[in-house]
């Protein structure tokens, strides 16, 4: 085992080792042999919104728009969000849904700039930061948000939110990634051996940022060239905690967790992040970004990109600019050769067929990879033997075929339990399997049948939530109306008792003085006829009506 | 024999109080069953079991007066999460075909609309927006997809479009089986 490092660093650093693992052939010679090269500009650039993990930025620009390059097209409005700027001048000539790579082959929201062929940069680029030293922490994460950037191994998680991982999570190593353990892919590779001096400039940029106190550089010792650059720059380096360990190629120690494990030991626990136990890891392309963002202003509108594989006539790295389309490189690269069995995006390993060729490069793009027919047997895949072989090679010391039982069962449930989100889909136990079960698609279906059922479960939750509180609001308003009823039931008796009141108890008296002094009479004996005390005029008025009766009668 | 009959005696009292104070100490409001059966429904609230809603069917599947077979926008899956909740055994769905129906959401076609408030009225779940005599809208983040809002329209400007497949919600397909074994003896 080889060790370098600064020549303060000359002792050797004990490594450690994660399970599994496998030795591929690395195929990386076949991109190395021709220097990398600027890809030239499109006339379309189709730059999709949405490159990076969290919520999508909001659209800055409308068609016929003139753009300059460095020009924000999209701000990002969520903490996890990246913005996406122009790769070059021009006008926005379309925003509109466009085919991008992804796994699905679906379309999404693409800005598509026409160029003009200056490539002018835009003036209102914010300055050079050129003491970052006296710069806070904050200033110079605003300015690594600004530029877009995002993690460059092809996660694209926004480097912003990991370069912050809170007061209350120290951070004493940076781990930076130049493993790049995939085969045929050499985009970091050409990148140190081009820009080592940038790279450490942006380690320094990020320790500053981080207050971490070591950075142990990983690569891969079949990268000889690039540890010679780096080794150079780190001589004519100022600052001696930056430490370059050399660790032996074995696939895949560019996985975050397994190179944190080779280089320092300790393992990270799942559902948990490299932060939680001091640590941060980024890739040697996403501190260059860091480094040009910072030190030069400029947002992140290109990167580089391995174009390789046998279907390819000349196998090379470009710095392409962001939404190029892969057509334009495969072109630029000589074109396809015969018998194209493939088109990959990323590695073998870990890499996803792509439908088209018409499709852009986004930041997470580091590799196109063109497979020959003669080079790809058709394995058929037969029933598992139950052989064990693919928890031999697990790097995350998974049991690949249980969970490969329960994929296939449709068990969510128990698929969780036996810790189906702890697997980083290497494909090292696929790669094994003398079945050929496509293992890691069983994997990746699960998570997304997973993934969408909790989506659903949410979703149903608040349909409930929602339905319970229309249920309440219209017993509500019942219980309202009701009682509005009855109310108005009351003041409308009691009006009426009010109204009717004085005469009917003017009545109610009289006939009550009336029955009293009936009964007090009665009591006393003497009930008054009314025939008596009669006047003259009364007796008259009597004898001469019953005198009209007798009349009648008769 | 005495001491015997006392001794029991003396158990069965102190037992007798030990469950009637647990019965008042951890008394339980309402049938816990209900809300675990309700948490499996899909909440579309579209009334297709029979039953006003998904918490009615679910108080009616645990009384047992209700099947478990009876909710097409569950499907197969809400079905058998049912089974094993209540120890039954699963059995088909009643509506097939309702359960293979694509997930829909509602869409007003707005021109059409007079601003009748009906089918806001019809929603379970508040999910239309609008005012009398203005034009509505369905909010399709809310919308369950539960066909309530159809029939009340008087101008039938309601119609169901299935949700769109987009990044955000694809899911990588079920890989293709494995060839079967190959039989002993055959070349």
């Amino acid at each position: 085992m080889h060790v370098a490092g600064t020549s303060s660093n000359r002792n050797q650093r004990k490594l450690w080792h994660f399970h599994g693992g496998l030795h591929l052939p690395d195929h990386k010679s076949m991109s190395m042999q021709r220097p990398p090269v600027e890809a030239a500009h499109d006339d379309l650039l189709v730059i999709p919104l949405q490159q990076h993990i969290g919520e999508p930025p909001e659209v800055l620009v409308k068609p016929g728009d003139k753009v300059l390059k460095g020009q924000m097209l999209a701000r990002a409005n969520a903490y996890v969000s990246a913005p996406v700027h122009a790769s070059s001048s021009g006008t926005v000539v379309a925003i509109d849904e466009q085919p991008v790579p992804h796994p699905s082959g679906l379309s999404a929201t693409c800005i598509t700039i026409e160029t003009d062929g200056q490539d002018k940069w835009d003036d209102c680029l914010p300055a050079p930061i050129r003491d970052y030293k006296n710069c806070t922490a904050s200033e110079l994460l605003e300015r690594i948000h600004w530029a877009g950037i995002v993690g460059l191994g092809g996660a694209t998680f926004p480097s912003r939110v990991k370069l912050n991982p809170g007061a209350n999570k120290p951070i004493d190593t940076l781990v930076v990634n130049a493993a790049e353990c995939e085969p045929y892919i050499t985009c970091d590779d050409a990148l140190i051996q081009s820009h080592a001096q940038e790279i450490l400039q942006g380690i320094d940029i990020v320790m500053h940022i981080l207050s971490a106190k070591l950075c142990l550089i990983g690569i891969e010792d079949n990268k000889q060239d690039a540890i010679a650059a780096i080794q150079q720059a780190l001589s004519e380096h100022e600052s001696d905690n930056i430490e370059l360990v050399v660790i032996p190629t074995i696939y895949p120690s560019g996985g975050e967790k397994q190179l944190i494990k080779i280089l320092t030991g300790k393992e990270i626990p799942g559902n948990s992040l490299p932060a939680d136990i001091g640590i941060v890891c980024h890739n040697v392309a996403t501190l260059f970004a860091v480094n040009n963002a910072v030190s030069k202003g400029h947002p992140l509108i290109s990167r580089m990109v391995t174009i390789t594989g046998e279907g390819i006539s000349k196998p090379q790295n470009m710095i392409v600019p962001n939404g190029t389309l892969i057509s334009s490189l495969i072109e630029q690269a000589g074109g396809y050769n015969n018998n194209v069995n493939e088109l990959i995006m990323g590695g073998p390993m870990m890499g996803y067929a792509l439908s088209s060729d018409t499709l852009p490069v986004s930041k997470g793009t580091n590799c196109i990879l063109v497979t020959q027919k003669d080079n790809a047997v058709q394995n058929i895949p037969t029933p598992c033997i139950r052989c064990g072989k693919c928890a031999e090679v697990c790097p995350a010391l998974l049991l690949p075929q249980q969970l490969y039982w329960y994929a296939r069962a449709r068990d969510l449930d128990k698929v969780q339990d036996f810790n189906l989100f702890d697997c980083i889909e290497c494909g090292c136990c696929a790669h094994v399997c003398p079945s050929h079960i496509p293992l890691v698609q069983y994997y990746r279906f699960a998570k997304t049948e997973i993934w969408a059922r909790e989506e659903e479960k949410r979703k149903s939750d608040i349909a409930r939530q929602r339905h319970e509180f229309r249920d309440a609001r219209l017993a509500r308003i019942k219980a309202e109306k009701q009682a509005k009823l009855r109310k108005k039931k009351e003041v409308l008796e009691k009006k009426k008792a009010a109204d009717v009141d004085p005469k009917k108890a003017a009545i109610e008296a009289a006939m009550k003085r009336a029955a009293e002094k009936k009964q007090k009479l009665q009591e006393e004996g003497k009930i008054p006829a009314n025939t008596e005390n009669l006047t003259a005029a009364q007796q008259r008025q009597i004898d001469e009506a019953n005198k009209r009766r007798e009349n009648s009668e008769s | 024999m005495i001491t015997a009959i006392l001794t029991i005696t003396a158990l069965a009292v102190l037992f007798g109080l030990l469950l009637g104070y647990s019965a008042i100490r951890f008394h339980v409001e309402g049938d816990p069953i209900v809300d675990q059966i309700d948490s499996l429904l899909p909440q579309t609230q579209c009334g297709q079991c029979g039953y006003a809603g998904c918490r009615p069917y679910a108080e009616a599947m645990a009384q047992g007066e209700a099947k478990i077979n009876k909710c097409p926008p569950g499907g197969e899956v809400t079905m058998i999460a049912l089974a094993d909740l209540l120890g039954q055994d699963p059995v088909a769905l009643e509506d097939e075909e309702a359960a293979e129906k694509p997930k829909s959401v509602a869409y007003i076609v707005e021109e059409e609309c007079i601003g009748c408030t009906l089918c806001i009225q019809a929603c379970p779940v508040d999910a239309i927006l609008g005012a009398a005599k203005s034009m509505h809208t369905v909010i399709i983040d809310e919308c369950t997809g539960c066909e309530l809002c159809l029939p009340p329209c008087p101008v039938e400007c309601i119609h169901m479009h299935p949700l769109e497949d987009h990044i955000s919600n694809w899911r990588w397909p079920y890989p293709e089986q494995e060839a079967p074994p190959i039989a002993a003896g055959s070349n």
